[in-house]
């Protein structure tokens, strides 16, 4: 009886040692390097995974630096702070940062736009636009079926009591998730300091987009005026130049008679 | 005689007694017409006349080069007033002519003279349809030049003509085959000739008895032709392509495919009258019948309405709106599209304008799928429209694509039956235009 049990713990002893040595030589001469970079990497990411680096995730993106293939400023949520934190990992310099954020180009809610029919169906605002162009007489216009809050990761987007999305500043991290999710193209990045924006994307008539939506941009030319060289009309819409560092200014928006440009 | 049919499908009500009796009448002359420069599938028309132009009844008013398209008419005589976007009954703004009528409804004097069929080559009869701007009349408005023009390794050997009109409402075709079946006999053997098919059926839903022996009636004068009239069991959808064919030859289209893949076209009995037209009597396509119906109208009808006629023209011919009229469609119940305004044209694949009043629209609140499985058994293409729909709403647009989301047919059978309510084809059209606008490698809009 004691026979049995010496001879099964040492067979079982023995067998224990000599797989636990195969693991510990496999670990030794089957070791795969990785840059321990990458894994420094990692820790000072957001880890949410939101793909607005254009990598599938943070460890991908994580990977794409250190083999080069991305930007160092590349993380639009993790921001400067996490730029200056890669870069140290990195031992480079980087060049500045810009912080951007989302902005809702239009405001015709709820109470500026007339609409033409009650939409019955899935709250999707593509399916709505794809019949006739959705509730709103607008077909330029924000369709308020809330895709970009759908698309928000960061809670960054909420609709108001006027059928509009929101974007709150504080918590938009620039990830840009929103521009793709608005079928009418009326998101865009911008950065922060950037005061003055036209938040009208109609392209009718004076006349005629007076008629639908009460903040309609009306191509009066009245912003032109004072602010010539970044300010022009492009097919009945007001459209403000970046390009030259403009940020805008005050006497721009103050003769617009729809406040469709506005300062803030 | 035994009655064909297909598998799965629905058997809504049909209401087909609002204007099945009613004769087909004409309008008046329209003070106005929109005429669209898109009635069809494929490339848009360039216009070829000019604002302050005068043009008479069936002069072309645009054209395109491209092959899948065809040219538009007009269907009064008048002045050219504006060319530019205008609202299209298929939902988009559509660059449009509109002509305003002189009243005298002149005929255009370049017309080809009238010709026969037992003269005529196949490609002479098929250009003559191209520049008459035949399109499928069943409502798809495909160009029917294009699907008279299958590729060389597909051998056509049936034609099946459909005069099913399974959508309930609908009674234009049934109104057609009542009154003009040697048209319809005529446009067929003009079909058969191009094709060089020897063989075709026409399928008629068992519903219309008065229609199978009028047409019988009129084949017993055509001995040489090979045409056989089948009646098929009244059933949603027996009039979509891929179910006709099943119904009646039991060849099943593949995933994807087109009937001509099985050596099939399908003509609707509205297209076989107007390539009648256009060969005997050298009219374009200007006019159509359009079924005028629902609770909402006041006197519902079949009318031989021309194209570009307002709806508001048209529904006034019917003694307007009633009180507690809610929503106008165009087309059937099942697959009509939803108006917004009145001022809307007639196209040429109008066919019909239902009304519906407030009781009938049952607005009902959606709940989330409890997974009878009633729309599986009611889907003809055998799909499964719940996973379609969830995995578009989850935005798992390869899963759909493996499911097959592309082969749907929007028959709407799978909404009809839905306890829960859900909007099944909705989320699935969404999903269909994810995919195709992926494949044709433009940005997923979510």
């Amino acid at each position: 009886m004691e026979n049995i049990f010496i001879l099964g713990l040492a067979s079982m002893g023995g067998l224990g040692f000599l797989l636990a040595s195969c693991l510990a030589l496999a670990s030794k001469k089957l070791r795969v390097e990785e840059d321990p970079r990458i894994a420094m990497i990692r820790e000072v990411l957001p880890s949410a995974n939101c793909g607005a680096c254009g990598m599938p995730g943070c460890f991908n993106f994580a990977e794409g630096v250190v083999g080069n293939e991305v930007s160092i400023s590349g993380c639009p949520v993790g921001g400067a702070n996490t730029a200056q934190e890669i870069a140290r990992i990195m031992c480079v310099e980087i060049e500045g940062f810009q912080r951007k954020v989302a902005k809702v180009l239009c405001q015709g809610g709820l109470k500026e736009t007339e609409r033409k029919a009650v939409y019955y169906g899935i709250v999707d605002c593509r399916s709505a636009s794809m019949i006739s162009g959705g509730e709103k007489v607008c077909e330029w216009g924000c369709i308020g079926y809330s895709n970009c809050i759908k698309a928000c990761k960061f809670d960054a987007i909420y609709m108001n009591r006027n059928g509009l999305p929101v974007v709150d500043e504080d918590n938009c991290t620039g990830c840009g998730r929103c521009v793709e999710a608005c079928p009418r193209n009326l998101i865009e990045m911008h950065p922060p300091e950037v005061m003055v924006h036209v938040y009208c994307k109609n392209h009718a008539p004076g006349k005629i987009a007076r008629k639908i939506c009460k903040k309609a941009c009306i191509a009066c030319k009245l912003c032109v005026k004072p602010c010539p060289d970044n300010i022009h009309i492009e097919d009945n819409l007001a459209v403000i130049d970046y390009s030259n560092g403009f940020i805008g200014d005050r006497i721009c928006t103050e003769k617009c008679p729809t406040d469709s440009i506005v300062y803030n | 005689m035994r009655l064909l049919t297909f598998k799965h499908g629905i058997h809504p009500d049909y209401h087909k007694w609002f204007t099945r009796e009613k004769g087909i009448r004409k309008t008046d002359l329209p003070q106005m017409v929109v005429i669209p420069l898109k009635q069809h599938l494929g490339a848009i028309c360039n216009p070829i006349v000019n604002k302050g132009d005068e043009v008479k009844v069936g002069q072309k008013l645009g054209d395109n080069d491209a092959f899948v398209s065809c040219p538009v008419h007009s269907s009064i005589s008048g002045i050219v007033k504006s060319i530019g976007p205008y609202q299209h009954p298929g939902g988009d703004m559509v660059d449009s002519i509109t002509i305003e009528s002189d009243g005298k409804d002149e005929p255009f004097r370049a017309h080809r003279p009238p010709q026969d069929i037992s003269t005529l080559q196949p490609d002479e009869i098929r250009n003559i349809i191209r520049e008459t701007g035949i399109v499928g009349l069943g409502g798809a408005a495909f160009p029917t030049h294009v699907k008279l023009n299958p590729p060389k390794e597909k051998q056509i050997n049936t034609v099946i003509i459909n005069g099913a009109e399974c959508e309930p409402y609908l009674t234009a075709d049934h109104r057609l085959m009542l009154e003009r079946s040697e048209d319809i006999i005529y446009g067929i053997k003009a079909v058969m000739k191009l094709l060089g098919v020897r063989k075709s059926y026409i399928g008629i839903e068992a519903n219309k008895k008065d229609a199978i022996a009028v047409i019988l009636k009129g084949l017993e004068k055509e001995k040489d032709a090979d045409i056989s009239v089948v009646s098929m069991k009244v059933k949603y959808p027996e009039g979509a392509e891929k179910m006709l064919i099943y119904a009646i030859l039991k060849r099943e289209v593949p995933a994807g495919g087109l009937p001509m893949d099985v050596g099939v076209v399908v003509q609707n009995v509205g297209t076989t009258i107007a390539i009648a037209d256009a060969i005997q009597r050298s009219k374009p396509l200007i006019e159509r019948v359009v079924t005028v119906t629902g609770l909402g109208v006041k006197r519902p009808g079949n009318l031989l309405v021309k194209i570009g006629t307002l709806f508001s023209d048209v529904i006034k011919e019917c003694g307007g709106l009633k009180d507690g009229a809610r929503k106008v469609l165009m087309g059937g119940p099942m697959m009509g599209i939803a108006q917004y305004s009145l001022q809307v044209p007639v196209v040429k694949g109008t066919s019909g304008i239902v009304v519906l009043v407030d009781d009938e629209l049952k607005l009902e609140k959606t709940v989330p799928c409890i997974g009878c499985g009633n729309c599986v058994k009611a889907c003809p293409m055998f799909l499964l429209p719940t996973r379609l729909a969830s995995y578009t709403d989850h935005d798992m647009l390869d899963k759909a694509d493996e499911y097959g989301i592309l082969d749907c047919i929007e028959c709407g059978s799978c909404v009809y039956v839905c306890p829960s309510k859900l909007h099944l084809v909705q989320l699935i059209r969404l999903g269909k235009a994810k995919i195709l606008d992926k494949k044709r490698g433009k940005g997923v809009k979510k």
